[in-house]
């Protein structure tokens, strides 16, 4: 106990333990917000996607990412009539509707999409609705009209007849300086205004609509290509990753040092049983049985995480130790502490596994990270877990997205930054201890 | 040998190394009867173990007996010829036709069984018939296609881990004996970089050579059509080959330096390397006798761990940077549960690992005379 606060104490002479400290610090913290923040089942709720984000962006780049930019890449604006502004004109058996709905528009790139919900209460008739186009130089642009059923979600961007009679994308032509010839479309900024006149056909109804003017930027951590906010995943990936190489590296490490210190100290039998079952272990490759697993049984990262574990007691490690601990068992100090009546489990505990736990710190910390990434690994082939967010899937949707090819940076760079982070924080971490816990090195 | 003493030899000291020398034989003789026996027995129950999992203790052909009913009966009702065909004489002939299918696999037979068919074909190195893949050449024998791909990986991972190994030892060497000056710092700080995989690395290399600056192709092993000639061909795949390598050296560079330095350091201060330096020994003769002498086994054990971590390592990379090796194989073996390339690929996997644990035995034992001397026989 006194050895491991003197260890702590002594950290604080380390800058780069400190450093490594610190991420590890910020990275549990993060886990534990991720964890109250988003409760377990709203993450996965969220994470499977769906109609809940169908008002965010698809593929936006983070927002922070326009302070790199000459140009700011539009946010996501929501425009929602007020009922003040409502105006209402009353025929006989119904209702004309007048709703109108203004935001400013001040970006010099064209959003991403445009699309308008609407939510109607009618009782039997739908009600049938026109779109009018207002733009600030004052022209006023037709986009049609349709019924609209209970719940609509009207695709703008995606209307074809409007985009024939516009010459161009809705969501550029709409948002585009009046001009003749070629040249690229520039945004003219101002305020824009989508005029509703719905037709109801029933004394009573509302209507309901909100135009949404997508951006191409969003949040801190961008949307992916099913419109879901990143920072879900890269939250939620914390808390999953460092469970997963904890216990992996805990479960393996110690029992794989244990068992190679009672074979080397016992030999016989013993030893030869131990070196013969790693031997059949080793001729198992544990990624191709991972891959077998996730593609015949379930791709449950605990699962993984139980046969990583069971196939890591007797791994490749065994040999290494016991080449290490073969010639410490010969040690003059091995015999001495024999000769003073040494129990065997005293020696193996006390006197040969503290001898090699140097070499072995680094190991152990860099273990903790190899196994995040192992996690990872099995995402980016296609093996993540089905229903958790991780950052490994996050990476794999990027990469089968081609998002290197298409540019979009970020969807990459998120999760690497948090599994390189990782990674960097547990081996600065343990390349210190490594230099506390191993007094040779620090006597040289 | 001045000494007249040495000159006479006392009687029976010759006979006495003779018997010495038989008895070391012997005894070697036996140790390596003995080893190979254990060995062939581990690859039996590794490659056992490996076919039983290959098919899920046989819940795979269940799923492969719908898979073949289901494709069958797709077949013969998209086959406008069987149209007419009143639908009881197609059932009878869709069902022939799967059962022949089904007795061609021959999984009509309990998995026991024909596990220990599978194992005895395997020993053997009779690796049978791909049952979807085929090789490039065409072929369906296993052997052709692990043949075919084996060179591929072999090339890729065994330049990168031989760059990996000499540099860091040599490195290591170097800073041992450099300890705290500003290298030996610069080393230690970039180590936790090798906390990533190679294809991490391989992500941003592809990303900034191949899609930024365009300079290097992005995946494959040769161009595509392959240049005529064997110059252009040979560096058509050096230039395939740089990212992958320059990923992998990347990836396990800094680690590697850094193990083997504090594994230097710590026997440097070892009380006859003190000895040697008080001596006044030069310093590379203390480096070639003193240090490397003596830590040499652990050396060549961790050479050949890392040759074989050099297969089961070679999935992902190979996968992300498109290199038509046996990993990608597996991958795709595993995707059609192609199960005698899946097993194939184990036991041929588990025959190279068997020699190199038989080979690391033999080394260990000339290098470690403790361990060869009776060490092990307390």
């Amino acid at each position: 106990m006194n050895a491991l606060l003197s260890a702590l104490e002594q950290i604080r002479r380390y800058p780069s333990a400190l450093a490594g400290l610190l991420v590890v610090a910020f990275l549990l913290g993060l886990a534990a917000f991720a964890v109250i923040a988003i409760p377990y089942q709203q993450a996965l709720e969220l994470w499977r996607g769906g109609d809940q984000w169908q008002q965010h962006p698809v593929n936006a780049s983070p927002a922070w990412s326009n302070w790199f930019r000459a140009v700011d890449l539009p946010r996501t604006i929501r425009a929602h009539a007020r009922s003040d502004d409502i105006a209402e004109e009353r025929f006989e058996g119904g209702r004309v509707l007048m709703i109108p709905m203004e935001f400013e528009y001040r970006y010099g790139a064209f959003p991403s999409e445009l699309n308008l919900f609407v939510n109607a209460e009618f009782a039997e008739s739908e009600p049938f609705m026109r779109m009018t186009w207002h733009t600030p130089d004052g022209r006023e642009i037709p986009i049609g009209g349709r019924r609209i059923s209970r719940q609509e979600r009207v695709s703008i961007s995606q209307d074809w007849n409007l985009e024939r009679r516009l010459g161009g994308l809705p969501h550029v032509a709409l948002f585009a300086e009046p001009r003749a010839g070629g040249g690229l479309p520039q945004v003219l900024q101002g305020r824009y205004r989508l005029e509703i006149e719905a037709i109801m056909f029933e004394r009573e109804g509302e209507l309901d609509a909100t135009l949404v003017t997508y951006g191409r930027v969003h949040g801190i951590a961008g949307t992916d290509h099913q419109r879901r906010d990143l920072v879900v995943a890269l939250l939620w990936g914390t808390p999953v990753a460092l469970a997963f190489g904890l216990i992996a590296a805990v479960g393996t490490t110690i029992t794989t040092l244990v068992i190679a210190a009672l074979g080397v100290w016992y030999g016989g039998w013993i030893d030869a049983m131990i070196q013969r079952l790693t031997e059949v272990n080793m001729i198992l490759p544990l990624l191709p049985i991972l891959i077998l697993v996730g593609t015949l049984y379930t791709t449950s990262i605990w699962v993984m995480l139980g046969i990583v574990v069971v196939l890591g007691i007797f791994s490749a490690g065994i040999k290494v130790y016991r080449a290490m601990l073969l010639p410490i068992r010969e040690s003059p100090y091995i015999e001495a502490a024999r000769s003073y009546g040494a129990g065997n489990t005293r020696i193996v505990l006390r006197y040969m596994i503290p001898r090699i736990l140097p070499v072995l710190i680094p190991n152990f910390v860099t273990l903790i990270p190899s196994f995040v990434f192992l996690e990872a690994s099995l995402a980016v082939l296609g093996l993540g877990d089905p229903v958790l967010p991780t950052w490994g899937k996050v990476m794999n949707d990027a990469l089968q997205e081609g998002a290197l090819y298409h540019g979009y940076y970020y969807w990459v760079l998120g999760p690497a930054v948090l599994l390189m982070l990782t990674g960097l924080g547990f081996a600065m971490l343990g390349f210190a201890l490594d230099r506390i816990f191993n007094p040779r090195l620090r006597m040289i | 040998m001045t000494d007249s003493a040495d000159d006479l030899p006392a009687p029976g000291a010759a006979l006495k190394s003779m018997s010495g020398l038989w008895g070391d034989l012997k005894r070697i003789a036996t140790f390596t009867v003995i080893r190979l026996l254990a060995l062939f027995v581990t690859v039996i129950v590794g490659v056992y173990l490996a076919i039983v999992i290959a098919n899920m203790g046989g819940q795979v052909d269940e799923l492969r007996i719908v898979q073949i009913e289901s494709s069958i009966a797709e077949q013969f009702r998209a086959d406008p010829a069987f149209f007419d065909l009143p639908s009881e004489e197609r059932q009878v002939l869709i069902d022939s036709r799967a059962r022949a299918e089904i007795e061609r696999l021959r999984l009509d037979q309990p998995f026991l069984r024909r596990s220990v068919d599978y194992l005895v074909q395997a020993i053997s190195l009779n690796l049978g018939r791909a049952e979807q893949m085929h090789s490039d050449t065409g072929s369906r024998q296993v052997r052709d296609i692990i043949v075919e791909r084996l060179p591929a990986t072999l090339l890729l991972f065994g330049t990168a881990n031989f760059m990996i190994f000499f540099t860091s030892i040599f490195v290591a060497l170097f800073l041992s004996r450099r300890y705290g000056s500003g290298m030996d710092r610069a080393v230690i700080g970039l180590a936790p970089s090798s906390a990533a995989p190679p294809w991490f690395y391989g992500i941003f290399l592809i990303l900034i050579f191949s899609f930024m600056l365009g300079a290097l192709p992005h995946g494959g092993m040769v161009d595509v059509p392959p240049p005529e000639g064997r110059v252009a061909y040979s560096v058509s795949v050096l230039r395939h080959m740089i990212l992958p390598v320059t990923a992998m050296f990347m990836a396990s560079i800094f680690i590697s330096i850094y193990s083997w330095r504090t594994f230097f350091l710590i026997h440097s201060s070892e009380d006859y390397v003190e000895m040697a330096r008080a001596k006044g020994l030069p310093g590379r003769m203390i480096e070639q006798r003193y240090i490397l002498r003596p830590t040499l086994p652990p050396i060549v054990t961790s050479f050949a761990l890392s040759l074989i971590g050099l297969w089961s390592g070679a999935i992902i990379t190979e996968r992300i940077f498109n290199w038509p090796g046996v990993g990608t194989l597996l991958f795709q073996a595993i995707g059609f549960t192609d199960t005698p390339v899946i097993i194939g690929s184990v036991v041929i996997f588990a025959y190279l690992l068997a020699i190199t644990v038989f080979l690391l035995d033999v080394v260990y034992a000339v290098l470690d005379p403790r361990v060869r001397l009776g060490g092990g026989a307390r």
